[in-house]
């Protein structure tokens, strides 16, 4: 490896490579493309019907597991929709009635029952989903969680 | 100790091998080597074991391709009942999950061999960088294959990376859209880890590994400790007859493993329940221990683009210091390595400890890690005499040895709910 080799690239080479590094970009940008997901442009708004108001007692929390959220009413009759993933990476977190609090089995994060963080690695408190409340009955919009950094009492919804 | 090595013992008669498929593979070699490089501590027979186990995952994964269904419905049953109604139905399975495994032990101890026996400098400089390139590959391929039963555990792990990805600033959303195809795992996920798995990853590792091996000859060979020694020898039977022996050892411990240890297969998974301590595949559990103690950013950005960087780059940074094909460089070197062993595990297990009984924040976690990094560096140099190629011997010990304390750690001291052994001990 001690001689010196002077590389000279004449317009040959030059065109050679080009093509090479176009038609390589190409398939690259082809790959990724197929690859990517095409997100609905529309936006659909779905309501889960969550059920009567008069259902859900004061101080109680309830889990709708197929479409992923906790349900709390406060004692002062307000509401509360959590995602029931946790936000440190996703797993599906569960409540304990006896410690009120949520607990996620990947990394040992625990949210009280407001949605803080209580330990980490999480940092962030439980997504909340959005509310309406129409002619007695709670509609739940799963497919929009609002991030949030902590509890707020004006993130309650009332009758 | 060359000395004493019997001429005549290496003028053996070559071993008769005929027919296209021997010929073909006695091809693959040169006709004469030298000496030095068959001496087992040259190599460990490590490429030549990787090559093998590769060619096992391909014949045993063509067997499993006709069994299973690539969909959430059929996945898993698909695997229960072959493992139940065929005969050999589970040994198949088992043979291919443990190569894979082992593929990625012996490939792990190839790259150790190769970068502390200074054979990757020069003319072997591209030929590290294709190997990184294989190493990345067969990672993929492994982490693929790990969704494909659909079980509880496989679930889960790769939501937990899917998320991993979404950390990312910028392009987190996309990256993560790209590996699963969704917003979470499902089909589409399935779908596109089959393929991964069964076509562009292999083919891809194909092509790259012949560059591979054509690299190797390209080089003259493997490097040897005394290069100006040359003493060749014919490679049949002196060589081949080693591959065979090696060969046949490699078969009989997949084979008893095997037959002694099943591959793993728990509950089908449910999107509707995380199972209790959710583990991702071991040669991951290091990344994710890190990321019990730093935020997603600097776990999966920052820190693997700095080791990409330092691994990519190791080979640009030498000019003529360095002592081609000895081991560690120097006897000086060798010292340096077992200390620095030594100091990363300690330093890794108390960090860990420490921020286990949250005394220190992630911030103050890599702090203390970089000054304590620094101090043993200037050590190294003042008191440990390293020169600059010793250097980047410690750098490159401190990273692996550092991997592999987070990897024993998530293995072994992570209890239930990822919570510290230990600390449940010590109170
Ligand atoms: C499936 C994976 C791999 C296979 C089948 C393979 C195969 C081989 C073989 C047969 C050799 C000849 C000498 C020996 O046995 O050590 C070799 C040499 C080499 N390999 Fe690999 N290899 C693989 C992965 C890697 C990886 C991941 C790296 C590095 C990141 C790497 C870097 C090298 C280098 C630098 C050499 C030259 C060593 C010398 O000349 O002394 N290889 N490989
Ligand atoms: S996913 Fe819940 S703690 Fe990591």
């Amino acid at each position: 490896m001690d001689e010196i080799r002077i590389k000279k690239i004449n317009r040959r080479k030059f065109i050679k490579r080009l093509i090479v590094i176009i038609l390589s970009f190409e398939v690259f940008y082809l790959l990724l493309a197929t690859l990517s997901i095409r997100r609905k442009k529309v936006k659909q708004l779905i309501l889960f019907e969550a059920g009567d108001i008069s259902n859900f007692e004061n101080g109680q929390v309830y889990l709708f597991s197929s479409s992923h959220f906790f349900l709390y009413r406060f004692n002062d009759g307000g509401f509360l929709a959590m995602l029931n993933k946790c936000t440190h990476l996703g797993c599906v977190i569960s409540y304990s009635e006896k410690n009120k609090r949520f607990d996620c089995p990947c990394h040992a994060s625990s949210f009280d029952i407001n949605g803080d963080v209580l330990s980490s690695p999480a940092t962030r408190a439980l997504d909340i989903l959005p509310i309406v409340i129409d002619r007695g009955k709670i509609y739940v919009d799963v497919d929009n969680p609002i991030h949030r950094d902590s509890f707020d009492i004006s993130q309650l919804k009332y009758a | 100790m060359q000395s004493n090595i019997n001429n005549n013992a290496y003028d053996n008669k070559a071993i008769p091998l005929k027919g296209v498929v021997s010929k073909f593979f006695l091809h693959l070699h040169p006709a004469k080597i030298n000496v030095q490089a068959l001496k087992y501590n040259r190599t460990f027979g490590l490429g030549g074991i990787a090559a093998l186990l590769i060619i096992i995952l391909v014949i045993t994964g063509m067997i499993l391709r006709f069994v299973y269904v690539p969909s959430i419905k059929g996945a898993y049953d698909s695997i229960v009942n072959y493992q139940n109604d065929v005969w050999f139905g589970h040994f198949v399975r088992n043979i291919h999950y443990w190569s894979g495994m082992l593929l990625v032990v012996v490939m792990f101890m190839h790259i150790l061999r190769v970068f502390y026996s200074n054979s990757i400098y020069f003319e072997r400089r591209k030929n590290w960088w294709y190997g990184l390139v294989i190493f990345m590959l067969v990672v993929s391929a492994n982490f693929t294959g790990y969704l494909l039963p659909w079980d509880s555990l496989s679930y889960w792990a790769v939501t937990i990376i899917a998320n991993v990805f979404k950390s990312i600033p910028f392009c987190g959303n996309w990256l993560s859209g790209i590996l699963l195809g969704a917003d979470q795992v499902d089909e589409t996920t399935l779908m596109r880890f089959y393929h991964f798995h069964i076509g562009l990853i292999p083919v891809i590792l194909f092509i790259v590994l012949i560059i591979h091996f054509w690299l190797v000859r390209k080089a003259k060979g493997v490097t040897v400790a005394n290069s100006s020694l040359v003493k060749m020898v014919s490679v049949n039977p002196n060589l081949v007859y080693k591959e065979i022996v090696v060969s046949l050892l490699v078969l009989i411990v997949l084979f008893l493993l095997s037959l002694f240890f099943n591959a793993p297969l728990n509950e089908k998974s449910n999107p509707l329940v995380s199972p209790q301590s959710v583990k991702a595949p071991w040669y991951f559990i290091g990344f994710q221990e890190l990321l019990l103690h730093v935020s997603p950013i600097v776990g999966i950005v920052v820190i693997p683009l700095i080791i990409c960087l330092f691994l990519f780059g190791v080979p640009l940074l030498v000019k003529d210091d360095i002592n081609v094909g000895v081991w560690f460089n120097s006897v000086n070197g060798k010292r340096l390595t077992v200390l620095s062993v030594i100091f990363s595990v300690i330093l890794t297990f108390v960090i860990v400890l420490l921020q286990s009984y949250n005394i220190i924040n992630q911030w103050f976690l890599i702090g203390i890690y970089t000054i304590v990094v620094i101090l043993w560096f200037f050590y190294s140099v003042l008191y440990l005499k390293a020169g600059r190629v010793e250097l980047y011997i410690v750098t490159f010990t401190i990273l692996v040895a550092t991997y592999i304390t987070l990897i024993i750690i998530g293995l072994m001291l992570r209890g239930e709910g990822m919570s510290f052994i230990l600390k449940q001990h010590i109170g």
